[in-house]
């Protein structure tokens, strides 16, 4: 399909999304909103309109509930030279409640932070003996989500981990870095302009509250990292290399500014 | 939807590929800073109003109005991230106009607004737009002659 196409579907995708589930969008503006009283922080959910926030909000509107039931069937299926399933060692998908909210976090082994999307590859290279899945593949990303949505409505807490403390510095810096020919820190959309309009575009203030998300914009679920990478293709910057150690820095750094904020994954994303 | 088409100006891959940069292909020329202004056009010439008006409501090419409003009736939703042009040109001389587009941060070091005929000083610039001006000396000059008249 081409970009008008693309509109044209979600256009009319949305339109009946929004008279299918209009009867839950009360429910929707109900929801109280993350953080504590005088907490100025705001998730994106918030930003969007009526229609969009029902499509999260409501199981068989979203989207990316397809994905979580691919990883359920991923969940349970022995793969790998080990002919493991991740629920031979993990048992129940609700042993993983909580552990989305405290990624990334450090790898002892690798010496280094990983996100949970590489901690999820790692389990297939050296526990299943699988080929590890590409990044933004849809396997990997229908694992991320069905993981994720274990700690759906948990509030982020990432470890106060010692080892952590150079990369979440090095994420708060480069969050703060004018980058690209447009000469734009994400600090100062997402910091100083969050809930001012770029174009017809709301600027949220940048929190991970959701990942992996549906992007109408993409019509497909992407991770963190992807969204990301269009920030700084946006700012005319060129993007860190795919496994380059910026991202797992940036989302460390993000995941602390959200610190509190309730995980609402896997979201819908304008 | 439509704000997911407005910001593919500045948040998706695909599109900002397709943008054309080509019309900035040369590296800057030198210009004399007097004041808070640049004196005289970067060609040597005066610009064609209309065709700096075109550029200014082009968001890929001015990138304008995803920061600005203005007195233009077609554009929808243009950005809040800074004051209305209306009016410019009754604000500022030729010469003021210039040096805020060519390099507002002369002025106001923690502007947001993009350096348009700067190439130094950019960090991770991507490989398509290094060391190109976002706009040529003659958009510049286009724009300039299309704020100069904007009087109200
Ligand atoms: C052979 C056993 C085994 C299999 C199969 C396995 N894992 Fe694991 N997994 C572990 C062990 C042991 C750990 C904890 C420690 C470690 O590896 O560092 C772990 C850790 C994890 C963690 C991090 C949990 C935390 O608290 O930080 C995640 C997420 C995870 N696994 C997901 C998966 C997924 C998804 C699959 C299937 C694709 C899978 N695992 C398959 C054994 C396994
Ligand atoms: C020019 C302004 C601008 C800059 C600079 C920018 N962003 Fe964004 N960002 C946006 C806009 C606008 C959106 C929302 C896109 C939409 O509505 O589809 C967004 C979305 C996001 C989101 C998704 C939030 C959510 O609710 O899911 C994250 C995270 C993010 N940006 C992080 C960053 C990071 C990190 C940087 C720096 C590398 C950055 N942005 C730079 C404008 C910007
Ligand atoms: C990313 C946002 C952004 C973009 C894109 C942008 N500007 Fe600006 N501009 C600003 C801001 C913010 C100011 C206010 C002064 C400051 O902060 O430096 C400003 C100031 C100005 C001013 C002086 C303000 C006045 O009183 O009239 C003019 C003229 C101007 N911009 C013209 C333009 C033109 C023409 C373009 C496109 C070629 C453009 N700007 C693109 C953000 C932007």
């Amino acid at each position: 399909m081409n970009r008008r196409q693309r509109s044209a579907a979600s256009r009319t995708a949305v339109a009946a999304l929004a008279a299918a589930v209009a009867v839950t969008v009360t429910v929707a503006l109900a929801q109280t909103p993350p953080g504590t009283t005088g907490d100025a922080r705001r998730s994106g959910y918030h930003d969007m309109g009526p229609a969009l926030r029902a499509m999260q909000d409501d199981d068989s509107a979203n989207p990316a509930m397809l994905w979580v039931r691919d990883g359920e069937a991923l969940w349970n299926r022995r793969l790998g030279a080990a002919a493991k399933a991740c629920a031979d060692c993990h048992g129940s998908a609700a042993s993983m409640a909580g552990v989305a909210a405290r990624y990334p976090a450090f790898d002892a082994q690798l010496g280094r932070p990983v996100s949970l999307e590489e901690r999820i590859n790692l389990c297939r290279t050296d526990r299943q003996k699988a080929e590890a899945l590409a990044g933004g593949s849809r396997e990997l990303l229908a694992l991320s989500a069905y993981v994720a949505l274990q700690s759906r409505g948990r509030p982020i807490a990432p470890p106060d981990d010692e080892r952590l403390r150079s990369y979440v510095a090095a994420g708060e810096a480069l969050f703060k870095r004018r980058l690209g020919q447009l000469n734009l820190s994400c600090a100062q959309c997402h910091d100083d302009n969050g809930g001012r309009r770029l174009g017809g575009a709301l600027i949220p203030q940048a929190h991970p509250t959701a990942y992996p998300i549906y992007r109408l914009e993409w019509q497909g679920l992407g991770s963190l990292k992807r969204r990301l990478r269009g920030c700084l293709v946006g700012v005319r910057a060129e993007p860190f290399a795919d496994d380059a150690p910026e991202y797992v820095s940036l989302e460390l750094f993000l995941m602390r500014r959200a610190r509190g904020m309730t995980l609402e994954a896997p979201g819908v994303r304008p | 939807m439509r704000t997911a088409r407005l910001l593919a100006a500045i948040a998706t891959p695909a599109v900002i590929a397709a943008v054309p940069a080509g019309h900035a292909q040369e590296a800057p020329r030198p210009y004399v800073v007097v004041g808070d202004a640049i004196p005289a056009s970067l060609t040597g010439q005066s610009g064609d109003a209309a065709r700096g008006r075109a550029i200014v409501a082009d968001r890929q090419v001015g990138l304008c109005l995803l920061c600005h409003a203005g007195p233009f009736p077609e554009a929808r939703l243009p950005g809040n991230l800074a004051p209305p042009l209306d009016g410019a040109g009754a604000r500022w001389s030729a010469g003021q106009l210039r040096l805020r587009i060519v390099d507002a941060a002369r002025l106001n070091p923690d502007t947001i607004m993009p350096p348009y005929y700067r190439t130094t000083g950019l960090q991770r610039v991507a490989p398509s737009f290094a060391g190109k001006p976002i706009l040529s000396a003659a958009q510049i000059e286009d724009v300039v002659a299309f704020l100069a008249t904007l009087k109200h």
